[in-house]
């Protein structure tokens, strides 16, 4: 009982101290944790640039976009499109870059190629063993996120498999889905491209390798937005306008690509 | 400055009347006591008030015995027996294997252990206690997954077992401390007389020390308890997080992690939203229920 009171306090004060105001006049970006990488690159250039500090807050898509609304932040980060709903709540998005959705397997998984169709196949539980997609005599075993992530919506959207998804797993962070797919061979999982590391093989989909020339072509169909949300009626802070107008020039595009995401400006 | 004040309005107050100022002394006590109490007051409104609302939008028996979870998908459902039955597996059987072994444990080290093999396994019990539970699960999922994958020859080890090894592992120190406060706390008047009478060491512990602790003992049982059943982040990492009805090498979600990895992405006032606190209600009656156990072992063995 002690404990959980005093462990919910310490929650309690870590989300008063975590509560992204715009103190110090620091930039305050709350949103997507997909996100985390290319915001991280962004605010040390933008802070080496201008020695303005870029705050970031790894709460999720409509956390970031809820902060928004409060207020509670200068810019949200959500890493799929506004729903109309949210766009007449007097919302603005604006498209920071591309990421695709990579499909990754085991490294052992000899499977290198499947098409959308299959992928949803697979997702829903019509195509239950890899040997029916010619790979080994092995369980297909569906690796995906929580209800509400980012990633897993976008994947869900692209698949056309929203609610249908029969998943053995539904972990919480990217990482973790990049681990247990590396630990176990007749996993398939799928996270963002910028985060796929050597441990686990990303799939081609319908031919296309998943790069950043795909991406941005068109080509690699599992792909989906980076969204920077801000008021439409209301301006930003200056500081929080010129780390916008910096993220959305040319400029910042080196540092955009850098963190394995395809600029869209 | 400040201090400096007080402690002149302090002197002077106790130089003019020392009653008035152990009132003060006593008032202020009160005051910092009260803080706790506060918590645990606002801490239950406040999951009454945000739980009610959804229970009452499902319906109560809908949302208690109801099999099926899917908060997001178009035409939600809400029905968390899965969660409560994983949560109440996974307790039993965290205490079916860490019981046995924290008992015998603490049997060992109060009264066989030569004191330096004390020292030692204690410090590491104590260790035990302190590593962070996010530890565990990442140790889980990195050994212990792929184990019972390939031990028990099923395609993902992620699963009820999994989380329940996490748990008896998790729950050993405080089994183990608590049994080991009471088994001390025996009278050594007690095993003497034993020993004396012609019984061998085994049989005074088991016979004597062991009965005459056993309320020490339930409540580190059941401290045992409240501790698997509120656990979240290791579990989170180990037993998949799937909605299914549990079952041993399924992938299954308990109350805390249902509440844990649904919250950041719901939206407030949402139904999502208020269900999680109806969850978390549910949780919190059942570590109501942990508590009011404990305290009833530990009056017992006061009144004694």
């Amino acid at each position: 009982m002690k404990k959980i009171i005093s462990l919910l306090t310490a929650v309690l004060l870590v989300l008063a101290l975590a509560g992204c105001g715009s103190k110090n006049n620091a930039v305050a970006t709350d949103g997507s944790t997909s996100m985390n990488k290319v915001i991280g690159a962004l605010g040390e250039a933008f802070e080496n640039q201008t020695g303005i500090t870029v705050t970031y807050n790894a709460t999720g898509s409509g956390a970031g976009i809820q902060a928004v609304l409060e207020g509670r932040c200068d810019i949200g980060l959500s890493s799929r499109n506004l729903k109309d709903e949210e766009m007449v709540k007097g919302l603005e998005g604006t498209v920071l870059a591309y990421d695709g959705i990579a499909i990754i397997v085991n490294p052992n998984n000899p499977v290198s190629d499947l098409d959308v169709e299959t992928i949803a196949k697979i997702y829903i539980g019509e195509i239950k063993n890899w040997k029916e997609v010619g790979g080994n005599d092995a369980e297909i075993v569906l690796i995906g996120r929580e209800a509400g992530s980012g990633t897993r919506d976008g994947f869900e959207d692209i698949t056309d498999t929203k609610d249908k998804c029969d998943y053995r797993q539904e972990l919480t962070s990217t990482g973790d889905v990049i681990t247990t797919v590396a630990s176990n061979p007749g996993a398939i999982g799928y996270a963002s491209l910028a985060s796929v590391k050597d441990t686990v093989k990303a799939l081609k989909v319908d031919g296309v390798v998943a790069s950043e020339e795909t991406i941005k072509d068109g080509s690699y169909v599992v792909q989906r937005p980076f969204v920077l949300v801000t008021k439409k009626d209301a301006a930003l802070s200056e500081n929080a306008q010129r780390f916008f107008d910096y993220i959305t020039s040319e400029a910042a595009n080196e540092i955009i690509s850098g963190a394995g995401v395809v600029p869209a400006n | 400055m400040h201090r400096r004040f007080i402690k002149d309005l302090l002197e002077w107050i106790r130089n003019k009347n020392s009653k008035t100022y152990e009132n003060i002394i006593h008032g202020l006590f009160l005051i910092l006591g009260l803080i706790t109490v506060g918590c645990v007051v606002l801490i239950t409104v406040y999951l009454i008030v945000s739980g009610i609302p959804a229970i009452r939008e499902i319906g109560l028996i809908k949302f208690l015995f109801g099999k099926e979870w899917a908060s997001t998908a178009a035409e939600p459902k809400y029905g968390i027996l899965p969660f409560i039955l994983t949560s109440v597996y996974g307790t039993a059987g965290a205490i079916l294997i860490g019981v046995p072994i924290g008992f015998f444990t603490a049997v060992y080290l109060s009264k066989v252990a030569h004191k330096r093999v004390r020292a030692v396994i204690e410090a590491a019990v104590n260790l035990l206690a302190g590593i962070p539970s996010v530890v565990y699960g990442l140790v889980g999922m990195l050994v212990l997954v792929p184990a019972i994958r390939e031990i028990f020859k099923v395609p993902d080890g992620a699963s009820l077992l999994a989380a329940i090894i996490v748990l008896a592992v998790m729950i050993l120190p405080n089994i183990i401390k608590v049994s080991i406060t009471a088994l001390d706390a025996v009278p050594k008047e007690y095993e003497d007389a034993s020993l004396a009478l012609g019984a061998t060491p085994t049989e005074t512990f088991f016979k004597v020390s062991v009965p005459a602790a056993k309320s020490g003992i339930a409540a580190a049982v059941v401290l045992g308890v409240g501790r698997a059943i509120g656990e979240a982040m290791a579990v989170m990492m180990v037993a998949g997080n799937v909605a299914n009805m549990p079952s041993l090498f399924e992938s299954v979600r308990f109350l805390t992690t249902a509440v844990a990895s649904e919250m950041a992405y719901s939206s407030p006032g949402s139904l999502q939203r208020n269900a999680l606190f109806s969850i978390a209600l549910v949780l919190f009656l059942f570590i109501m229920l942990i508590n009011v156990t404990l305290n009833f072992f530990l009056k017992r063995d006061k009144e004694k």
